[in-house]
Formats: C-alpha cells, sequence, structure tokens
C-alpha cells in the first residue's frame, strides 16, 4: 500500500469528440508531490476531476488509498482535499465561515469545524481577514483560503489543479511555501501546473502531459538532462542576422538553436560562461543583439525538446469557466513568444 | 477519516482534528438532513449579506399591491361576494409574489453552478441531495418573510382575514407548500440554464402567463370563454382560488384539495428532474 493513488489507462471522452484523456496512467508513491505538468487543454483537469469522484471515467480505473473512485466515491471523497485555479469558495462568505462550512460537510463536529477554521486562518496568513467576505480577498489570499478550506478535515491527500496560475510572483512563492510545508507532514500531494518551474520545485515526479496522453515520466532531473539547465533567448535586427548569428552561437548550445523570426533561442549548459562566450562571438561578428536574455527552461522549452512543437494553446475543454474579473492568462512561460515561422 | 491506519505518517494529525464521524454505517438520512441544514445557513447568510436583495425581493410585491389597489383596482370588477378590492386582490399577490420569489432558486443555483462551487461539493463527503434541498429549503425561508411583509401591506391598505385566522394560517402553510414546490420547478431550469441571467429570463414566459392568465387579479369571467378554462385550472389559477376560499371564505374543500395535488404533482415530476439535472450538470 505504498501508492496513493493510482490511474490506470484512464480515458475520458466530452461531447462525444473532445477527447480529453486517452488512456493516462501514473502512480503515486505515498508522501510525495507529483506533478502533472501540460499546457491548457492537455488532460490535467480532467484527470482531477476523476480522481476527486467528480466525473467518472468512460474507461480504466483508478484508486486513492486503495479505493475506487467509482464504486467507492463516497469513502474517497473522505480522504481527498481539492483545491485549485478556479478557487471555489463562496465570496459573500467570509474566510471563516467558509472553512467552517467545508469542515461541517465533511462531518467535523461544529466545535471541531471552528477550530479548525481558527488554526487554518493563523497558519495561511489570514487571520486579520477572516471574518471578512471574501469579496474583499485578493487573488493571492482567496488560493490560500482555498487551501486551507480543502485541508479542514486533515486529507491524507491532497490535489491541486493549477493552485497558482494566474498568481503573482510574491503570492506564488508564499503558496509554494506552504505546499512544501503540507508535504513535510507527510501529506500525499498531486499538483497539476503549467510550469516547469512549479512542478520542479515542489514534485518528486512529474509527468508530461499532452492532449490526453502522458508524454514523459521521471524526476524533474531526468527531465531537464533533456534539455540544458538554462535556456539563452536572443533577439537581433533582423531575420537575416538572426540566421547568421545562429550558425556562429551553434556551438556554444547544448542543443541547436532555434530560430523564431530574428530571435533565437539557443538551450546551453553553464548560463553565465555560455552568456559570455555568445557575446564575445556576437561582437567578433559585428552582430549586436537587441535582447539578450538568459532564462530557466520554460514548459514549452520541454514541450519542444520532447516533441519538436511548440504547446498548442487551446482552453480546456472540461474546464469551468473561470470567473469574471479574474485573468486565466498562461502565465509568463512563453505566451509572448512569436509562432509559427522556421520551425 | 476512518482511516487513520492507511493514511500517511503526517496524518496521525486526524486523530488530533477530533473525531470526525463518518456517514458509513450511520444513518445517511442524518447526514443528509446535517448538510441540507448546513447549505441552507450557507444559503441564509448570503442572503443577509446582501440586504439590496431581500429588499427588493419585498419590493416588487409591495408595487403591485400598490399598483392593482389603487391604479387598476378601480377599472377591475371583483366577483360578487368582494365588495372590497382588497380582500380580493391579495391572496393573489401572495401566490405572484411567491412564484416570482423562485426565480431566485433557479439565479441561486444557476451561480452556484457558475462559480464551479457545486463542483467542489461534489468532492466532498457530504449528501448529494444537500446542494438542492439546502437551496429550496432557504427559498422557503426566504418566502416566510416575504409572505410576512406582504400580509402587514395587505393589512394597511384595507385587506382583512374573513374566514377565521386558523382558515388564513392554512392559506399561508399551502401558499409556502406551493412555492416550495415552485422552487423545485425552477432549481431544473437553474441547472439547465448557461448561465443566471438566461435563467432568469427564461423564466418569465413561463410565469407570465401563469401569474396574468389566472383570477390572481381580475375576475376569471371577465376573460374571453376560451380562456376561461385555463386560467381556472392552471396551477397558480387554482391555488389562488383555493387561497381565496381559506382567506376569505366559501367551499374549501374542492379547491384546496385541487390546490394540493397541484403541489404533490409538481413535486412528483420536477424533484426527480432537478436530481437528474444536478447530476448530469455539477
Amino acid at each position: 500500500m505504498s501508492d496513493a493513488i493510482e490511474a490506470q489507462n484512464l480515458e475520458k471522452t466530452f461531447g462525444g469528440t473532445v477527447r480529453a484523456l486517452d488512456g493516462v496512467s501514473f502512480t503515486v508513491e505515498e508522501g510525495t508531490v507529483f506533478g502533472l505538468l501540460g499546457p491548457n487543454g492537455a488532460g490535467k483537469t480532467t484527470a482531477v476531476r476523476i480522481l476527486t469522484t467528480i466525473v467518472d471515467p468512460d474507461a480504466g480505473a483508478a484508486r486513492v488509498l486503495g479505493h475506487d473512485v467509482v464504486a467507492e466515491a463516497g469513502r474517497v471523497r473522505s480522504l481527498i482535499g481539492l483545491a485549485g485555479q478556479y478557487a471555489a469558495v463562496d465570496e459573500n462568505l467570509t474566510g471563516r465561515e467558509n472553512i467552517f462550512m467545508v469542515g461541517r460537510l465533511n462531518h467535523l463536529a461544529r466545535d471541531v469545524s471552528a477550530r479548525r477554521a481558527t488554526e487554518l486562518l493563523e497558519r495561511f496568513g489570514l487571520t486579520d481577514a477572516g471574518d471578512r467576505t471574501l469579496k474583499t480577498y485578493s487573488g493571492g489570499m482567496r488560493r490560500r483560503l482555498d487551501l486551507a478550506a480543502a485541508l479542514v478535515a486533515r486529507p491524507p491527500v491532497l490535489f491541486l489543479d493549477e493552485p497558482t496560475t494566474g498568481l503573482d510572483l510574491r503570492s506564488r512563492n508564499d503558496l509554494w511555501e506552504m505546499i512544501e510545508s503540507l508535504v513535510d507532514g507527510g501529506t500525499t500531494v498531486l499538483l497539476t501546473t503549467q510550469y516547469l518551474e512549479e512542478a520542479d520545485r515542489l514534485a518528486r515526479r512529474i509527468a508530461v502531459v499532452d492532449h490526453g496522453r502522458v508524454i514523459a515520466e521521471g524526476t524533474p532531473a531526468q527531465l531537464k538532462a533533456d534539455l540544458g539547465a538554462t535556456v539563452l533567448d536572443v533577439g537581433l535586427p533582423d531575420p537575416a542576422s538572426a540566421a547568421s548569428a545562429a550558425e556562429i552561437l551553434a556551438q556554444v548550445g547544448t542543443k541547436p538553436p532555434i530560430i523564431d523570426g530574428s530571435s533565437i533561442e539557443l538551450p546551453v549548459d553553464d548560463g553565465p560562461q555560455s552568456a559570455m562566450q555568445a557575446l564575445r562571438m556576437l561582437d567578433a561578428h559585428a552582430l549586436a543583439p537587441t535582447t539578450f536574455v538568459l532564462r530557466e527552461p520554460s514548459l514549452d522549452d520541454v514541450f519542444l525538446a520532447l516533441t519538436g512543437k511548440r504547446t498548442d494553446v487551446e482552453d480546456e475543454p472540461d474546464a469551468p469557466p473561470p470567473d469574471s474579473g479574474r485573468g486565466r492568462g498562461r502565465g509568463r512561460a512563453r505566451s509572448a513568444a512569436p509562432t509559427g515561422g522556421a520551425r | 477519516m476512518t482511516t487513520t491506519a492507511q493514511s500517511a505518517p503526517g496524518t496521525a494529525a486526524v486523530a488530533a482534528g477530533g473525531a470526525p464521524t463518518h456517514p458509513d454505517g450511520g444513518s445517511r438520512i442524518g447526514w443528509a438532513v446535517a448538510d441540507t441544514f448546513t447549505v441552507v445557513r450557507r444559503n441564509l447568510i448570503v442572503y443577509t449579506r446582501i440586504p439590496e436583495f431581500l429588499f427588493f425581493s419585498t419590493v416588487q410585491p409591495i408595487m403591485f399591491v400598490l399598483l392593482f389597489r389603487y391604479v387598476f383596482g378601480g377599472a377591475i370588477h371583483p366577483p360578487p361576494g368582494y365588495p372590497n378590492y382588497a380582500d380580493y386582490l391579495m391572496p393573489g399577490i401572495f401566490v405572484q409574489s411567491v412564484a416570482f420569489g423562485s426565480i431566485s432558486t433557479a439565479v441561486g443555483l444557476s451561480e452556484d453552478l457558475q462559480k464551479g462551487l457545486l463542483e467542489r461539493f461534489r468532492a466532498l463527503p457530504m449528501a448529494r441531495s444537500a446542494v438542492l434541498t439546502g437551496r429550496t429549503t432557504a427559498d422557503l425561508v426566504r418566502n416566510v418573510f416575504v409572505v410576512a411583509v406582504i400580509t402587514a401591506v395587505g393589512y394597511a391598505v384595507g385587506f382583512r382575514i374573513g374566514a377565521g385566522v386558523a382558515a388564513f394560517v392554512a392559506g399561508i402553510v399551502m401558499i409556502l407548500l406551493f412555492a416550495y414546490a415552485m422552487s423545485w420547478g425552477f432549481a431544473v431550469i437553474g441547472l439547465s440554464a448557461p448561465n443566471s441571467e438566461t435563467a432568469q429570463v427564461m423564466a418569465f414566459p413561463i410565469l407570465f402567463p401563469l401569474v396574468f392568465a389566472s383570477p390572481a387579479f381580475v375576475n376569471v369571467r371577465s376573460m374571453p370563454g376560451w380562456l376561461q378554462p385555463f386560467a381556472n385550472h392552471q396551477p397558480i389559477g387554482v391555488v389562488v382560488n383555493a387561497t381565496r376560499a381559506l382567506t376569505h371564505g366559501g367551499p374549501t374543500a374542492g379547491p384546496v384539495l385541487q390546490a394540493l395535488l397541484w403541489c404533490g404533482g409538481l413535486l412528483v415530476v420536477f424533484v426527480p428532474l432537478a436530481v437528474r439535472q444536478y447530476r448530469r450538470r455539477a
């Protein structure tokens, strides 16, 4: 009984045509964080909805702590917590009332629910805001409250569906620290994310999903080994000089550079050293870059390495609509990158 | 949460968290009632957080009272036995108020659905039924409040109980039962509509013919012959007639039996439909 979550060949089709999951299998060892990494529409949320008993799979099976998510759905529900991107909390209730309500619906006694609410508000830095309605909360505070409510019954297995999507950097860091402290406590966590950085920091193992399939699985180190540790983005004044710069810089990178219009993307091993070398070489050829950025590899780079193409951005067919007024951009990863061009 | 044995080490905290009971083997109905109560409480808190909603849900019926009592009333000829139009009008107002008020069941459920709240409820170990029973019961409580306000306003414009307090109270209980049945009907609409705005506009084409092609405000005999059977036998017409018999006097057994049959019929049809729709959408 060392696997807290087992998913076997899960399949799910929506509306007869949209194939959200196309045979997804993975297992999550008890007490660890497992990351499902993929773009919007990859099927991550569908997998979470099946594992949390919200929808039944069309085919395949899943178990949480040994209990089948379809046949023993009631049992599973008492063992799990769910929080995520669409912080499904009641904005007309206060933070305390929200946690209390979820406690009661988890069949905790009134006094236990009330005490847990106080504890959790404090733990998530919401004590001062606890008696205000959620309408007054920022996006980061809502996510924290959502997570607090998911923890009210101390579930041994926690599902976090894109817990930091759309959050600013500071809120994201806060939330990461809170998730890390949970795992120290022994909770098993299944995390979905679009951010390689997030999966890298939190998860012990990662499955990369695309179009309803797992296209790679391993530790963050194994996945990143395919990439080079760092990516160098160089912008040049025009496509012609980009082409010649790419030729010159090819020997600096761990993989051939990718030219996209007048910019180049180059996976490198030793960031600063490679950057200096690249600048020297460009200078020697009288090529002046307009931009020069050294960055961590993104999900897009992982996809590029794994599939040879960029992520297709599309909305997940089954995801509930986001609250109006709250953005759901795909975050910083590569949303600004021009697509098409010389691939 | 009786599974500490299988839980990860860190969840030994389960023990410290008090002894959460588990529905296994316990009384399912007991949990369903407790969960319904939790959801009712949540919905009522939300109502109090939006006082504008409560305020305007009584303003509209009050305006109907004033409109029909003082603007149209003079032109309306109630049947013999109603020298005072307010006595004829108020039963219609009660029924009209709760009928229009049941739209908020549709709007509330539709909003919960839109916000992903119903989906989140599905991942909790709560009774499935509690979302619907909690919503309809909270709306019943709101209707008690609305009916009390309308009764006071009715008194102010000249309405008097004609058939004894017990009969009047029976009439109010019947109206509340009807309101509860209507809430289930609108729960189906709320769970079928793509969003709450649509749920709201979907309600009007259903309610307008039922409310106005009825004896609620005017004597049915003033309507064309082909319309009269509809007006007298559709649910709102039947409930208005029964309420009038209970508040003003006259033979009660027949109209009240018909009204109760309609209420029962609506519940028998709409409760399963709402439950089915809830399972499909949430």
